[in-house]
């Protein structure tokens, strides 16, 4: 019967990641820069619309790890490796990170505009059941003891939640537009002074550098982590 | 010091091994629970696995039924590719364990009818009136399973396990719990399986049982064979030198 | 052995099973009841605003009552390691997952069919329409495709109770929105506007079962 492969080989120099590191520190602090002193202030919503810089990202971002976590576990199911749990792993605590972020941003940046600290919008209510699903994520590795179990066990949910997502989202679009709305929520227009769009498109690239940067480091943490669990067993084995 | 006089090899017989492990391990997190384990076994083959509790007989033959992946190491039944564990070689295999694998709240033949249907036995209904005379369980086969003692459980257990005419027969601890008859009748039918050309693997806590059945045993202790012996004599020397046999 | 005589096999001896022991459907029974009549106290299931919460009631009875007839009945079949002996047997996986879909959907429909009655007859709820019932049958079938799925994985889990509801909820979303709708919808009369919300579970089912059934091999293995 086929196995598990757990071959660890030596992670990549980190001279990349160092470079990946400076390159983000960077970006990053380009769209700060932007952000404050470049954008315009918005006429309606006044300063707290830059919250919408990092709410975007955040939200794409949030999405995009799930679809590393979903080829990932397609990945672990049918070649067994190790390497795709790992990277699994990695996507989900970052994805879980940001989508929390999302949630926060964009619960901040309605508080003003809409008066409510939450509304049911279609977006953010997908995003509500998106986090949910990265608990149970979670919740399902951290219960399953055996670790083989559980990384099969959490691909599987991988799998089967991506691709639920898009059908999620549907529903609830479909659940709000149906269904009269007090209140309008204002979403960026097409028509957005180009200021404003270059800082979207600067923040979203440095926030994406900085996600392969971030996920990189979880990685390589997990590579250890993984080794120094291959070594304890090996010593067990051979004691 | 482990010492492992290994005497596994395809000299004897000459036919091709029903069975090859090869470097079986199985870990669960840094916890090895089978260490390298290399088997082979022939048709006819009566073997014995012994070792004491923990040691990873159960988990062996787990990992040799399909129910468990190993972390390591591959396993090849009948010569198939190892990882090729398809309901063709399940088909072969007819395992018991210490779970009986039967419903309480059904009857006997119940019971085994329905397994029939999954292994797809045609003569279901004679098949399951011969193994009932010979496993002395006519008269029960309309009795729910619950309402029967361990040993006519188990011996519901074994019918099971032939129904389907397998190649192998698979045995964990069967002697735990048993009366003297089903006892009996259990080594009878052990013996009558080899004396066939089936092939057993067997895993006892009691060296009787290994004396009376085996051709040949391994021992088994924290996850690894220490020794494995080849015919009754030398597995009753060795049995009686094991608790001086210094393991680390 | 074909796969079919296979498939029937499982499914009667699940029947059969019940028959003889009746815990499950008599569980997810009184469970459902509880919850409607508990609802009726919770919020006004007799008034002009009924086919709403009627609705809701009846859905979130449905959901309820299948996340504990999954979890009694995977404790069940592992008893004796029944369990054991079926994935020892040479059935292949995908099989295995329609029948005990099949058999959960069995179960489940007594249990809703008792209910709608209820609702029919305690409340006035028009739910005895082929609408209604196309609904439910198409909900129910979502999320057994989802239960039976993730009742397996989970089968063998410490704190299974609460990590069956916490995995399967956000994925069921979108049928609990869409039965509830279109139930809301058909109860009022507006059968055409429930046609998308038919649609949307109708190809829910049909992905899951697909995705169910491939993967179910993984989740199967110790």
């Amino acid at each position: 019967m086929a196995t598990v492969t757990n071959t660890i080989r030596r992670p990549a120099t980190a001279a990349w990641l160092s470079v990946l590191a400076a390159l983000s520190f960077l970006l990053v602090a380009l769209s700060v820069v932007l952000i404050f002193l470049y954008a315009p202030r918005d006429v309606a919503q006044g300063e707290v619309q830059r919250l919408f810089y990092l709410h975007l990202p955040t939200a794409w971002l949030s999405y995009l790890s799930f679809f590393i976590i979903f080829v990932s576990s397609i990945l672990y199911l049918v070649r067994r490796h190790a390497r795709w749990d790992r990277l699994a792993r990695s996507a989900a605590e970052l994805g879980f990170i940001f989508t929390t972020l999302v949630l926060l941003t964009g619960s901040i940046w309605g508080r003003p505009i809409w008066g409510t600290w939450w509304t049911w919008d279609a977006r953010l209510t997908t995003t509500l059941v998106l986090w949910f699903i990265y608990l149970g994520y979670f919740l399902l590795r951290a219960y399953v003891a055996d670790p083989e179990r559980g990384a099969r066990y959490a691909a599987v949910l991988g799998i089967v939640g991506f691709v639920d997502i898009p059908i999620i989202h549907m529903s609830v679009r479909w659940w709000r537009t149906l269904h009269p709305q007090p209140i309008v929520v204002r979403s960026e227009g097409p028509a957005m002074p180009p200021e404003m769009l270059v800082t979207v498109i600067v923040t979203l690239v440095a926030f994406c550098i900085l996600h392969v940067f971030l996920l990189a480091v979880k990685y390589r943490i997990e590579t250890t982590r993984d080794e120094v669990i291959e070594l304890r067993g090996a010593l067990e084995q051979h004691g | 010091m482990t010492t492992q006089i290994d005497r596994n090899d395809a000299t004897r017989l000459g036919h091709d091994p029903v069975l090859t492990a090869r470097a079986l391990t199985k870990r669960y997190g840094w916890r090895t629970v089978l260490n390298r384990i290399d088997l082979t076994v022939h048709a006819g083959e009566c073997l014995a696995i012994l070792g004491p509790n923990g040691a990873g007989k159960t988990t062996l033959l787990r990992l040799l039924v399909g129910l468990v992946r190993p972390t390591a190491g591959s396993i090849e039944w009948f010569g198939r590719p190892a990882g090729d564990f398809g309901p063709a070689v399940r088909a072969q295999l007819g395992v018991v364990m210490h779970r009986i694998m039967l419903d309480p709240e059904l009857t006997v033949a119940e019971n085994l009818r329905y397994y029939a249907r999954l292994y797809g036995v045609i003569d279901a209904a004679e098949r399951i009136r011969a193994l009932g005379e010979e496993l002395g369980l006519t008269d029960r086969l309309g009795d729910r399973v619950r309402s029967l003692s361990r040993g006519f459980q188990q011996r519901v257990a074994l019918a099971r396990a032939l129904l389907h005419r397998p190649r192998v027969l698979l045995l964990d601890e069967p002697d735990t719990g048993l009366d003297i008859a089903s006892r009996i009748r259990l080594v009878d039918l052990v013996e009558r399986f080899c004396a066939d050309g089936g092939t057993v693997l067997m895993t006892t806590h009691a060296p009787e049982l290994a004396i009376q059945l085996a051709q040949r045993a391994i021992y088994l202790e924290r996850g690894r064979i220490v020794w494995s012996a080849r015919g009754r004599d030398e597995l009753d020397l060795y049995l009686r030198i094991q608790p001086r046999l210094v393991t680390v | 052995m074909s796969a079919w005589s296979q498939f029937t096999a499982i499914v009667k001896r699940d029947l059969l099973l019940e028959w003889r022991a009746r815990e499950l459907v008599l569980g997810m029974l009184v469970m459902t009841l509880l919850t409607l009549l508990v609802f009726n106290f919770a919020f006004d299931l007799s008034g002009v605003q009924r086919a709403a919460s009627g609705s809701g009631a009846l859905w979130v009875a449905i959901v309820f009552a299948t996340l504990l007839g999954w979890g009694r009945a995977v404790a069940l079949d592992r008893q004796e390691g029944a369990w054991e002996g079926l994935l020892l047997s040479p059935v292949e996986r995908p099989v295995i997952f329609i029948a005990k879909l099949v058999s959960m959907l069995v179960f489940v429909t007594i249990v809703e069919l008792v209910a709608l009655l209820v609702l029919a007859v305690l409340f006035a709820l028009p739910v005895l329409q082929p609408g209604v019932l196309a609904v439910v049958g198409l909900g129910t079938l979502g999320l057994c495709t989802l239960g039976t799925l993730f009742a397996a994985m989970t089968a063998n889990v410490r704190s299974r109770e609460v990590l069956l509801p916490a995995l399967l909820f956000p994925l069921a979303v979108p049928v609990v929105i869409g039965a509830v709708r279109a139930t809301t919808l058909e109860l009022n009369g507006f059968t055409g506007d429930a046609a998308p919300w038919q649609n949307l579970l109708g190809g829910f089912a049909a992905l899951f079962f697909a995705l169910g059934a491939l993967t179910f091999g993984s989740v199967t293995e110790e």
